[in-house]
């Protein structure tokens, strides 16, 4: 018989052998930041869910002309985002699609520099192919039978379609508020919901999968996509390119997707 | 009954073991530390949360039900027939303790949404189940279900069929003996099955937002709710967190230890 206390040992000394594994690959994650796998440089871009199509378009550009740098995107509502890198995500860039997300960011003190707006977008009707519903009008998406999606009012697509809501003197009853704009297009490519208010540029992005119609109401609410980078990034540089090309050579892309020209 | 005897535990076990619970324990109790307790009767006590809250218990309720109503017939088929597809249905049926949420949640849509096999002659027939309370049910009872099959069936094999013999030899209709004999004796591990079921059901939370949607008092329950509030309202999203911890632990806590064999 072992002495109690040897005993103990043992089990503390198993204890930390099982635990072991778990501290491994708990701090992978962090060590993988700075080099990727093939020695690559990570640089990690944190962008809004309607920016999607474009910025994968930018990050074929940027990794041409940087060859030992892997851009790593993650997309979603702007407002998960911030609250993911205030968190303690580890993000190198942040492109909102609204300025009050993006203050939230220069607020918690976590961006470099002032932020540039980069580009503006317009709220849309979305329905799904052949309008099923045969909706024409903001009007008809107050409608008793009509399946209403929009994204809840703090990601931007959600504050943006209050704002119309107030303009036009409606009063929206959606039957779903959802977290991002990509989750309310894909509830009407589905053909789940009759009609969600997004960006133009996801209508766009979509190609035969939705159909957008215009509102007159959607002109005087315009939201301005701010970027910048986030502060302590490991490869400020680098963040700072990719800001430079989106302010840059990626302004073509945007305008492709149709993003208007940034206002200020 | 008389106690069982006794046997020693090897003492290494008690380390792991310890791991274990503090594994467990730790993050959750954590969670305390981050809670603002000036504001939390207030952020607890908000439209927003009582809803979500009241929705939660409700559905959840109901799913259990559902469970109770469609799980019963299963298990016991499961552990008394001797059909050798049962097998296969065993494995299946299991299917959404392993899928991730996020799939249940579009096979349900599959099934049940506008678009689906079931979903548009129901359409046809004038109900809708997308973006309805009754669209959550659906999702907690697809991911609940195997938790209430699994525990009645293991109980009833563990039980064994003597009884049963001796009740039908005695001239006793098989629904006699399911009714009288059968269930009665599997009642402890019926009660876990669906607790576990109802505990579930209040997690539930991949599968609702995937085929239900979210909105206040229609579909955002308890855990929609805090994924809400976790980009808007850290500190409400941590005190509904805890409510959510403390009615978990209250439905297992209080029915467990009296149900458990």
């Amino acid at each position: 018989m072992m002495p109690t206390t040897r005993r103990i040992r043992v089990a503390a000394g198993a204890a930390v052998l099982l635990a072991l594994p778990l501290t491994a690959c708990g701090s992978g994650d962090d060590e993988g930041g700075p080099s990727g796998a093939g020695g690559r440089t990570e640089l990690t871009v944190f962008a809004a869910a309607s920016l999607t199509a474009t910025f994968e378009e930018l990050e074929k550009q940027y990794e041409a002309a940087h060859g030992d740098v892997d851009v790593k995107l993650s997309f979603g509502g702007s407002s998960d985002l911030v609250a993911q890198i205030t968190e303690g995500a580890s993000a190198d860039v942040f492109a909102s699609a609204d300025t009050a997300n993006m203050d939230k960011l220069v607020a918690a003190g976590l961006a470099e520099g002032e932020p540039r707006e980069f580009a503006t977008n317009t709220l849309v009707i979305a329905v799904p192919p052949g309008n099923p519903a045969g909706i024409k009008s903001l009007a008809d998406l107050t409608k008793k039978d009509v399946n209403l999606v929009l994204c809840q009012p703090e990601v931007p697509c959600g504050s943006a379609a209050q704002k119309v809501a107030d303009a036009a003197g409606v009063s929206f009853q959606p039957v779903s508020e959802e977290q991002s704009v990509t989750d309310v297009l894909a509830k009407v490519e589905s053909g789940e919901a009759d009609a969600g208010l997004v960006y133009v540029t996801d209508v766009t992005a979509a190609g035969d999968k939705v159909e957008g119609i215009d509102f007159p109401e959607a002109a005087g609410i315009v939201n301005h996509y701010p970027i910048v980078a986030v502060k302590d990034s490991k490869h400020a540089d680098l963040a700072q390119q990719w800001v430079d090309l989106v302010l840059g050579d990626g302004q073509q892309v945007l305008r492709q997707a149709g993003f208007g020209a940034p206002a200020s | 009954m008389s106690r069982t005897r006794h046997v020693g535990l090897p003492r290494w076990l008690f380390g792991p073991a310890l791991l274990a619970g503090v594994f467990v324990v730790l993050p959750v109790a954590a969670m305390t530390t981050r809670i603002a307790w000036g504001d939390f009767p207030a952020l607890v006590t908000s439209e927003a949360a009582r809803s979500a809250l009241w929705l939660s218990l409700r559905t959840s309720a109901a799913s259990t039900a559902l469970c109770l109503l469609l799980g019963i017939p299963l298990a016991t088929v499961l552990a008394r027939s001797e059909a050798r597809w049962l097998g296969v249905l065993r494995s299946l049926v299991l299917l959404p303790l392993v899928l991730p949420p996020v799939v249940g949640g579009i096979a349900l849509l599959s099934a049940f949404g506008r678009q689906g096999l079931l979903g548009s002659e129901l359409e046809a027939l004038g109900i809708r189940i997308a973006f309805t309370s009754v669209a959550v049910v659906l999702a907690q009872t697809f991911v609940s279900l195997p938790f209430l099959v699994v525990s009645l069936e293991g109980a009833l094999r563990t039980a064994g069929e003597r009884y049963d013999v001796v009740a039908a030899s005695l001239g006793a209709r098989p629904t006699t003996v399911l009714r009288r004999v059968t269930l009665p004796l599997v009642l402890p591990g019926l009660a876990s099955g669906a607790v576990l079921a109802f505990a579930r059901s209040l997690g539930e939370f991949g599968a609702t937002i995937t085929f239900a949607g979210s909105l206040e008092g229609t579909t955002r329950t308890l855990p929609l709710l805090i994924y809400n509030l976790r980009v808007t309202d850290a500190d409400a999203a941590v005190a509904m967190s805890l409510v959510l911890v403390v009615v978990a632990v209250l439905v297992i806590g209080l029915v467990r230890p009296r149900a458990a064999l």
